[in-house]
C-alpha cells in the first residue's frame, strides 16, 4: 500500500525555522514507522535525520511525535495509524535537527535524582537478600529506557523545562521503593523543589506515552505521597 | 569542520556492558574519557533477555567447573580452556558485585538471586539441565545496562555521548590516540591517549535477519583490521534459534528455559530427534541447524513453509506475564498475536559474533597469531575474542563475557597506564580522517552508489550464501558478490553535505566496516574444510580435530584476507563427540 508522510524537517545549516515536507511510501501494514523512515533516507532522501539503535523498543531512541502521540517509531505498526502520517521531534526540547532533539536537559535532571544504589552497609561476600514482594515494589519503574516520550508528552514540562519531568521522577521512586536502598530522604528532598513532583498536574499523558507502560502518574503520585509522609 | 583536541590517560570506545565496566574499573585513578556513538543507555546490552549464567547453587547444587565443561562443550572444543575456566569462576562474583551495585535481580522465596535454566547449561556434566542463569524478568541485559551507567554517573565518569571513533593512532607499534566525530557537529576531535578500550559491540547488520542494532556495524574490530590487526575466528557467527518471523527480533531462549516447546508445522515436538536428551534446551548452533533443516524438508509452516513454531500454551499466563514479560509483548506489538493462546511464528536470526578483536585474557589486544601484544589497546565484550566461546557461545554467557572480561581490560588499562609515560600526538593526526570524509561529502549523488543500496545488496547476499549452512559453492559465490560490492563501494555517494547530525555520512563509513566484517567472514569460512559449532559446511560435514582444533587469523590484504592459524588452549577437557 502507498502511505502519505508528513515529516517537520528542520536543517539548522538552511533553515530558519521548521517546514513540512511530504513524502509518498510503499510499505506492508506490518511495517514499523522507523521502516518508513529509512525507507526515506536508504532510498530517497539521505539528509531526513532521526535516531534509532535497536529497532524493538527496548533503546529508547527514536520517540517521536507521530499523528500528534509520542511514540517510538520502532514499536508502531503502518496498520496502526491513519494515513496520511504526521512525523514531529518530541515536544519542549531544543529541535537539533529534524527529529532529532537536544536530549542533555532530560539526562541532565535525570543525574539530579541520584539514579544509583546508595547503601553503606558492608556488602559481604553473597548477594543481599530481597524478598520476591520487595522486589516488585520496583517492577514497573525499573523498566525505564529514559527515551523521554514521558516528559515530552507532559504539559508542564512544555510551558516550564524547569520541571524535572516524569522520567527523573520515575528513576527516583525506583530507588526511594528499592528495599536495599538508604537515601530515600535525599532524593524525597529534592523532589520536594519547586520544580520537582508537586509541579505534576496528573494529566497522565506520561503514562499514555510510556512505551513501556509503565504507571508513570502512579508512580510521581507515590513519590508526592512518600514526600508528605516524610514530612 | 573543528579540530579539538583532548588530553586522557584512557579512553574506551563504546558504552555497552563492556565499555561501561571497564570505565567502572579504571575511572577513578586516571583521567579517563568513555566516547560512544549512541547515548550510553541506548547500547545493545539492554536488548539481552534471558540470564547470565553463573554457578551461584541458588536453586540446586552447582558448581562453576560444570559451568566451564558446559561451555567448553558448547563452544564445539574450540574455546580456549584456560579463559573460560576464568569465566566461570569469576562468574560469581561478578554477578553478586552487579546485585551489591543495586541490579534488580528476580528473587526467589528465600530472598536468593532467582536463577533458570538455559539451553546448553547442565550439571555434573550433561546429567541434567541446569538453574544456573541469573535474571532479571526477560529484561537482565536491560538492568546491567542501567546498573552499570548508573554506577558509572555515581562515580561522575566523563562520557562523550554521540561522539563516534573513527581513527586509531598507532606509531610505532604504540597508541598514540583515537580520532572522533562528534554528530551533533561534524567536528573532529583527536584524543590524545596512551591506553585505549575498543567495547563496540558486534557487527549482526552484515546480514538481514538480524537481532541486532542498527548500530552494531562492527567499529571497532574495522578500525584495527584496517591498521593490519587480525581479526579471530571470524568463521563462527551465531544465529539464535528464535527470532520473531521476518522480523528477527529476539525472542529469548528463556522461553525454552522456562518450558517453551519448538513444534514444526505438524506440531511436531522435532527436537525430540535431535537432541534426546535436552531436546528444546539444546546450544544454539543445534537448534539452528535443526529448524532450517526442518524448514528444508518442507516441515516448516505457514504458506510458504519457512518457519516453525515456538508453543509457550502450554506454561499459563501466570509464568509467561511474570517471568517472559517482554518477549510475549514484542509478540504482541509485532505479530498481533497472544502468546499465552498461539504459538509464535520464529525462524532462526543473526545474533552474534563469537569472532573479534583478538586478546589475552587480559584484555591486551594481539596483532598476531604468535600473541605478540599491541602495546596500550584493548578490546572486550562481543567486539573482542579472547577466546571463550569458541565455535558456539551458550547462551547467557555473553552477559558475562561483558562483565568479567571487562573489568580485566580496565585493570589492564591501569596497570599499562600506570608504568609508561604520556606521550603527545601531532595536530596533523586528523588529516587522513578529514580528507576520508571530505571525499565523501564532495563527491556527488548517484543513486547507484547510496550507502542503502550497496548496504541492502550486502545484507541480502550474506543472508542467502553465508548463514547457517554454507558451501564451498555458496561462499565463492558470496566471494564475487562482495568484490562487485566493494567496488561499488569505492565510489560510494551520500546526498546529506551538512555538519550537523550528519548520520548519512557516519552510515557511509560503517558500510566499509560491514564489507570488512563480510569478506574476513567468508574468506575464513572459505578456508574451514570442516563443521563446527556454527560454522556448518555441508560438504565437510564433520568435525575434523585432527586438521581444525586451531583458531583462525584474518588480516586484511586489500578487499581480502590473509589466514594465518594459532593452536586451541586445551586444558582439563578432552574434546569429544558433541551429543545433548
Amino acid at each position: 500500500m502507498d502511505i502519505d508522510l508528513k515529516i517537520l524537517r528542520y536543517d539548522p545549516e538552511r533553515d530558519h525555522k521548521g517546514h513540512w515536507e511530504y513524502y509518498k511510501v510503499e510499505a506492508d501494514p506490518e511495517e514499523r514507522i522507523l521502516d518508513l523512515l529509512h525507507k526515506i533516507k536508504w532510498f530517497e532522501d539521505g539528509t531526513l535525520s532521526f535516531r534509532r539503535s535497536c529497532a524493538h523498543g527496548v533503546c529508547g531512541s527514536d520517540a517521536m511525535v507521530i499523528n500528534g502521540e509520542n511514540m517510538l517509531a520502532c514499536q508502531v505498526l503502518v496498520k496502526e495509524v491513519r494515513n496520511p502520517i504526521n512525523i514531529e521531534p518530541i515536544r519542549g526540547l531544543p529541535v537539533v535537527k529534524d527529529l532529532i532533539v537536544d536530549m542533555d536537559p532530560f539526562f541532565d535532571s535525570y543525574k539530579k535524582v541520584m539514579p544509583y544504589l546508595v547503601n553503606e552497609n558492608e556488602t559481604g561476600e553473597r548477594e543481599r537478600l530481597q524478598s520476591p514482594e520487595e522486589r516488585d515494589r520496583i517492577e514497573d519503574t525499573t523498566k525505564c529506557i529514559l527515551c523521554a516520550a514521558c516528559t515530552t508528552s507532559c504539559p508542564v514540562f512544555w510551558t516550564a523545562d524547569s520541571y524535572i519531568g516524569p522520567a527523573a521522577i520515575v528513576n527516583a521512586h525506583r530507588f526511594i521503593y528499592d528495599s536495599r536502598d538508604q537515601e530515600s530522604k535525599q532524593r524525597l528532598e529534592i523532589l520536594k523543589d519547586v520544580n520537582g513532583a508537586f509541579r505534576c498536574r496528573t494529566a497522565f499523558n506520561c503514562t499514555s506515552a510510556c512505551p513501556r507502560g509503565i504507571q508513570v502518574t502512579k508512580a510521581i503520585e507515590d513519590v508526592k505521597r512518600e514526600t508528605l509522609l516524610n514530612n | 569542520m573543528k579540530i579539538i583536541k583532548h588530553s586522557f590517560d584512557g579512553v574506551i570506545v563504546g558504552a555497552g556492558g563492556a565499555g561501561l565496566r571497564a570505565a567502572i574499573e579504571a575511572a577513578p585513578h586516571m583521567k579517563l574519557a568513555v566516547i560512544t556513538k549512541l547515548y550510553p543507555t541506548r547500547s545493545h546490552t539492554g536488548a539481552a533477555q534471558g540470564g547470565m549464567s553463573a554457578a551461584l547453587a541458588n536453586v540446586e547444587e552447582d558448581n562453576w567447573n560444570w559451568h566451564a565443561f558446559d561451555t567448553v562443550k558448547g563452544s564445539d572444543y574450540l574455546a580456549d580452556q584456560p579463559a573460560v575456566d576464568i569465566l566461570c569462576k569469576e562468574a560469581i562474583d561478578a554477578v553478586i558485585e552487579l546485585e551489591h551495585w543495586g541490579l534488580p535481580f528476580s528473587r526467589l522465596e528465600n530472598g536468593k538471586i532467582a536463577q533458570r535454566r538455559f539451553g546448553g547449561h547442565t550439571v555434573k556434566e550433561g546429567a541434567d539441565p541446569a538453574f544456573r542463569a541469573c535474571y532479571a524478568a526477560d529484561r537482565t541485559g536491560h538492568m546491567i545496562l542501567q546498573t552499570l551507567y548508573q554506577k558509572c554517573v555515581s562515580m561522575g565518569v566523563e562520557f562523550f555521548d554521540e561522539f563516534q571513533v573513527l581513527d586509531i593512532k598507532i606509531e610505532d607499534g604504540v597508541c598514540k590516540g583515537v580520532i572522533a566525530f562528534e554528530l551533533a557537529t561534524g567536528d573532529i576531535h583527536i584524543f590524545e591517549t596512551r591506553a585505549v578500550t575498543f567495547a563496540t559491540g558486534g557487527f549482526g547488520k552484515i546480514f538481514k535477519v538480524s537481532s541486532n542494532a542498527h548500530s552494531l556495524t562492527g567499529d571497532g574490530p574495522g578500525i584495527l583490521y584496517q591498521k593490519g590487526i587480525p581479526l579471530e575466528d571470524m568463521e563462527f557467527y551465531q544465529f539464535h534459534p528464535t527470532g520473531i518471523y521476518r522480523l528477527g527480533i529476539l525472542l529469548s531462549e528463556a522461553a525454552r528455559g522456562e518450558g517453551g516447546i519448538l513444534r514444526n508445522k505438524d506440531g511436531e515436538r522435532f527436537m525430540e530427534r535431535y537432541a534426546p536428551s535436552i531436546k528444546d534446551l539444546a546450544p544454539r548452533d543445534m537448534v539452528s541447524r535443526a529448524i532450517a533443516t526442518e524448514i528444508s524438508e518442507g516441515n516448516g509452516a505457514g504458506p510458504q513453509n519457512d518457519y516453525v513454531y515456538l508453543d509457550l500454551t502450554h506454561l499459563g499466563a501466570e509464568t509467561i506475564n511474570k517471568k517472559l514479560p517482554d518477549i510475549t509483548d514484542f509478540v504482541r506489538t509485532y505479530v498481533k498475536i497472544e502468546p499465552i493462546n498461539e504459538p509464535i511464528p520464529v525462524q532462526p536470526t543473526a545474533h552474534y559474533a563469537m569472532g573479534g578483536i583478538p586478546t589475552d585474557v587480559n584484555g591486551r589486544v594481539l596483532s598476531d597469531e604468535k600473541n605478540t601484544v599491541l602495546p596500550g589497546v584493548y578490546a572486550a565484550g562481543e567486539a573482542a575474542c579472547v577466546s571463550v566461546h569458541g565455535a558456539n557461545r551458550l547462551g547467557t554467557n555473553s552477559l558475562l563475557d561483558i562483565v568479567v572480561f571487562g573489568k580485566r581490560a580496565g585493570q589492564s588499562m591501569l596497570d599499562y597506564v600506570s608504568k609508561t609515560k604520556a606521550s603527545s600526538i601531532s595536530d596533523s593526526s586528523s588529516d587522513d580522517l578529514v580528507n576520508k570524509i571530505n571525499n565523501l561529502i564532495e563527491k556527488e549523488h548517484t543513486d547507484e552508489f547510496s550507502v542503502g543500496r550497496i548496504r541492502n545488496d550486502l545484507q541480502e547476499s550474506m543472508e542467502e550464501n553465508s548463514k547457517i549452512f554454507r558451501t564451498e559453492e555458496t561462499l565463492n559465490k558470496q566471494t564475487k558478490i562482495l568484490e562487485s560490492l566493494r567496488e561499488r563501494f569505492e565510489n560510494v555517494t551520500i546526498f546529506d553535505k551538512g555538519k550537523v547530525f550528519n548520520t548519512e555520512l557516519m552510515e557511509a563509513i560503517e558500510l566499509d566496516y560491514l564489507l570488512d566484517m563480510s569478506e574476513s567472514t567468508v574468506v575464513s569460512a572459505l578456508a574451514r574444510k570442516e563443521s563446527r559449532g556454527a560454522h556448518s559446511r555441508q560438504d565437510f560435514p564433520e568435525r575434523n580435530d585432527t586438521d581444525w582444533m586451531k583458531h583462525s587469523f584474518a588480516f586484511k590484504n586489500g578487499n581480502s584476507a590473509t589466514l594465518r592459524y594459532k593452536d586451541v588452549e586445551l586444558g582439563k577437557y578432552k574434546p569429544m563427540e558433541r551429543k545433548y
